[in-house]
């Protein structure tokens, strides 16, 4: 790992220029996008920003340069499309995939070659995220991609657009910064670092929740300090295309400075605002069939995007009543064959309001039983779509996140239930509509309300498609010293589990300890020792532990063994590996190392052995084909 | 409602000016017919690519020949092209309406003008020559640019000219559309779909 650098000011030593812009990339479940700010221009927290315009394909041999870059992948057959109708401006050679814009479109008249929600794949704990699996019910003749070569491969595209459109300077020579959801465990983290590198750079990553944060500081231009006093804390909801994820940031105030502290993450929740408008279009198809009609996949298509205008026109404005829905036939008889449909205030209102953002009680919990709707083989979708029921678990879970927080001290008391969040700032297309805002808005204070607490108010002048991308160029800019930085480090801590000396009791499995091996709050670039402990590791055999991660447990240090601890407390993550070559040992070899703890600046947490004579080995994250190791 | 027996319906006039506004693209003599008879869709909003043939220049009597530019016809097919994917404007132009009722016509023109309008939103920027409302009453000084402002009526006398504005006018401030391929076939406006 020679490429990690600690100290962040000279980032750029390995290259010869300067950089000379600040770029952040969201690298999203349905689209990515790429920001950026002009170091040269910019100064203190005046940045100056634009969204690059991302060529890609559009059809077949058309080129048009699009804000968003959808994140779809579409493989197609050799004979299907003409030579030279799928070159990019700047390759020479045909691509065998087509990422963007056609890829969406023409993937959904062929799903068997297209690769979708590839984000999603990265941190599927149950798949070898290396392998070639994708599309998951893709036929033996078509090349299938990995989640990882997917990623790879948008951020590739998004690599060459910048080079095409910026040619005085190189891509590898900008800070760049990649996002990733907040909930990212550190094996997902590390995937995306690899598909950056593989790309061909070497970025940051930042928790998108932050991004939107440092989006709506810029974007305030200097006025935030204004919207939030020390004290506060910003909940961030961000609900994407594809995933929901929830952050908490107080905001401390240290040498008559605000400093925004990111306390708590939330868990992983596939389920986003693409599942809104599938959703819906599943239940107006089922009404269409009730009389007779039956759509076929193109149909479904139209209709879901039908139903997405339907719903934002219904969501933006509380006075209409009813918005038609047209499928326009397949062939060429438009008039004749297209069934027209409306969609109603009621079932707007049924299924996605009171569908996905129920007004709940703040001691309502997410339900696990059947899905609702949301089919698509393979991927861990939610099976509770009430996002506030997610919400409310997650602010209950938190409930002391500040309490040893400097400057919060006494602010919580035993009879709260959960986290009292004093402002909310919402990310993500879906809260173009001011109701479901409204809607979520008025559940969190009536939690508050119920508690006796002041409620939150909603922070205003949010870019709800593009903030991820903004704030992540912003961030870029600002960790060159150039304005407001969020602190907290790790979001998590993590533990191994060590079997406990105890004697076997016949028919039960043998008591589980858990071993401290990172805490909460590990600031980047620092590294730590695991005290007193040193394990014997066999050169080429590898070994296998179990491993958890805490979203709560702040106060445990490396090396404390926990004998016990809550239901909720600690999460199983996958499996992770040592396995030491030889290196000039034989194999066979026992040698003793001690665990380190390293969080990168670059935003991934790293495990390391490391032997008596300094030699270091990382533990991964991610182990290939989990089958076997058991 | 009193003539409604020989005037067009509201769909058919959609359906005529549509296709009035393609063939006076692809056919300048029609576009001059359109032009010289005075009640055409002269004020219709043009969404013509700036190398696309625009309807002829004004050719005054002269001794010698004005020189006219030729049309390019792959920037006007790639628009068809795109007015067909988003819009399936060809489909709906081609379809014969009276056999239709106005509400499975609705239905299809719905289609067609969010298609539409999605196009001129994405590929051009649109906006009125006259800032003022229509009704209002405005004054044209000397020197006015006759290639934006049409005078119409009582047309006499010298500027300033004052008048009612009876149609703002519409002005493509930018056009953008995607660039193609070398070797791509701009004549398919849209590939026959074969479901196997």
């Amino acid at each position: 790992m020679n490429d990690i650098v600690n100290d962040p000011s000279n980032e750029s030593l390995n290259h010869a220029a300067e950089p000379r812009y600040a770029i952040g990339i969201d690298l999203g479940t349905t689209h990515s996008a790429l920001s950026y700010v002009d170091l040269q221009a910019s100064d203190g927290e005046q940045a100056v920003d634009a969204v690059l315009p991302i060529p890609q394909l559009t059809a077949p041999g058309t080129i048009e340069a699009l804000p968003l870059l959808p994140s779809f992948l579409y493989l197609p057959h050799p004979d299907e499309l003409p030579a030279g109708e799928r070159a990019l401006p700047w390759s020479d050679t045909e691509e065998t995939a087509i990422a963007g814009e056609m890829a969406r479109s023409r993937g959904a008249t062929t799903p068997i070659r297209l690769v979708s929600s590839a984000k999603s794949w990265l941190c599927h704990p149950g798949v070898d995220r290396r392998a070639a699996i994708l599309p998951t019910d893709a036929p033996d003749e078509v090349t299938r991609v990995s989640p990882l070569d997917a990623s790879t491969h948008y951020l590739r595209h998004l690599r060459q657009a910048w080079n095409a459109a910026h040619p005085e300077a190189p891509f590898d020579q900008q800070s760049v910064t990649v996002t990733i959801p907040a909930s990212f465990d550190p094996g997902a983290r590390e995937l995306t670092l690899d598909a950056a590198r593989l790309a061909g750079f070497t970025p940051t990553l930042l928790e998108e929740p932050q991004a939107a944060l440092y989006s709506w500081i810029q974007g305030s231009g200097g006025r935030w300090r204004k919207q939030v006093a020390p004290g506060d804390i910003i909940l961030v909801v961000d609900v994407g295309g594809g995933t929901s994820d929830f952050s908490l940031i107080a905001i401390l105030e240290r040498d008559g400075k605000l400093e925004p502290h990111r306390v708590a993450v939330g868990d992983h929740i596939l389920l986003g605002g693409d599942n809104m408008d599938l959703a819906l279009a599943h239940f107006v198809a089922r009404k269409l069939s009730a009389n007779g009609t039956q759509l076929d996949a193109w149909q479904m298509r139209a209709l879901t995007y039908g139903c997405r205008s339907a719903k934002e026109a219904l969501l933006a404005d509380a006075n209409a009543t009813t918005h038609p829905i047209v499928v326009p036939s397949r062939g060429s008889k438009l008039i004749g064959g297209s069934i027209r449909t409306e969609l109603t205030r009621d079932e707007v209102t049924a299924f996605i309001t009171d569908g996905f953002f129920p007004r709940v009680e703040a001691s309502a919990r997410p339900t696990v039983r059947a899905r609702a709707g949301l089919t698509q083989l393979g991927l861990p979708y939610a099976q509770d779509a009430a996002i506030t029921r997610h919400l409310a678990a997650f602010l209950a879970r938190q409930a002391g996140a500040t309490a040893e927080l400097e400057g919060f001290s006494g602010r919580v008391t035993a009879d709260h239930t959960f986290l009292h969040p004093s402002a909310v700032l919402f990310n993500g297309g879906v809260f173009k509509s001011g109701i479901l805002a409204q809607r979520v808005m008025d559940t969190i204070n009536d939690w508050l309300y119920m508690e006796g607490a002041e409620p939150a108010r909603m922070l205003e002048g949010a870019d709800l498609d593009l903030a991820v991308a903004r704030g992540a160029a912003y961030f870029s800019y600002a960790r060159r010293g150039g304005g407001v930085r969020i602190r907290g480090g790790t979001a998590r801590s993590y533990y191994v589990g060590v079997e406990s000396s105890m004697p076997a009791i016949p028919g039960m499995e043998p008591p589980l300890e858990a071993l401290c091996v990172a805490p909460f709050g590990m600031e980047e670039g620092s590294e730590l020792e695991l005290p007193g402990q040193e394990f014997g590791l066999v050169i080429g055999e590898p070994v296998t532990f179990r491993f958890f991660g805490s979203t709560t447990r702040r106060q445990d240090r490396i090396g404390d063994v926990l004998e016990f601890w809550g239901p909720d407390e600690l999460h199983e993550m996958n499996e992770i590996q040592a396995t030491l070559p030889a290196d000039g040992r034989a194999a066979g070899d026992v040698v003793q190392v001690k665990l380190h703890a390293l969080a990168t600046d670059a935003g991934t947490l790293e495990l390391l052995a490391v032997a008596r004579d300094g030699q270091r080995w990382k533990i991964e994250f991610d182990v290939r084909t989990a089958a076997g190791v058991q | 409602m009193t003539q409604q027996t020989n005037l067009p319906g509201f769909f058919s006039r959609l359906s005529i000016a549509f296709g009035a506004l393609f063939k006076s693209l692809g056919d300048a003599e029609f576009a001059a017919r359109v032009r010289d008879d005075g009640v055409g869709p002269t004020a219709a909003p043009a969404p013509v690519p700036a190398p696309a043939p625009a309807p002829a220049p004004v050719v005054k009597p002269a001794p010698a020949p004005t020189p006219l530019r030729a049309p390019t016809p792959d920037s006007a097919l790639q628009l068809l092209s795109l007015f067909q994917r988003e819009a399936r404007l060809i489909d709906f132009a081609h379809e014969n309406l009276t056999s239709y009722s106005d509400a499975d016509i609705g239905a299809a023109a719905r289609v067609v003008h969010e298609g539409c309008a999605r196009v001129l939103r994405e590929h051009f920027t649109i906006e009125p020559v006259r800032s003022e409302a229509e009704g209002a009453r405005i004054t044209l000084n000397e020197g006015f640019d006759a290639a934006s402002v049409r005078l119409t009526g009582n047309v006499v006398g010298t500027a300033p000219f004052n008048g009612t504005l009876s149609h703002r006018g519409w002005r493509a401030a930018s056009v953008t559309l995607p660039q193609l391929a070398e070797r791509h076939d701009a004549h398919v406006l849209a590939p026959a779909e074969v479901e196997l």
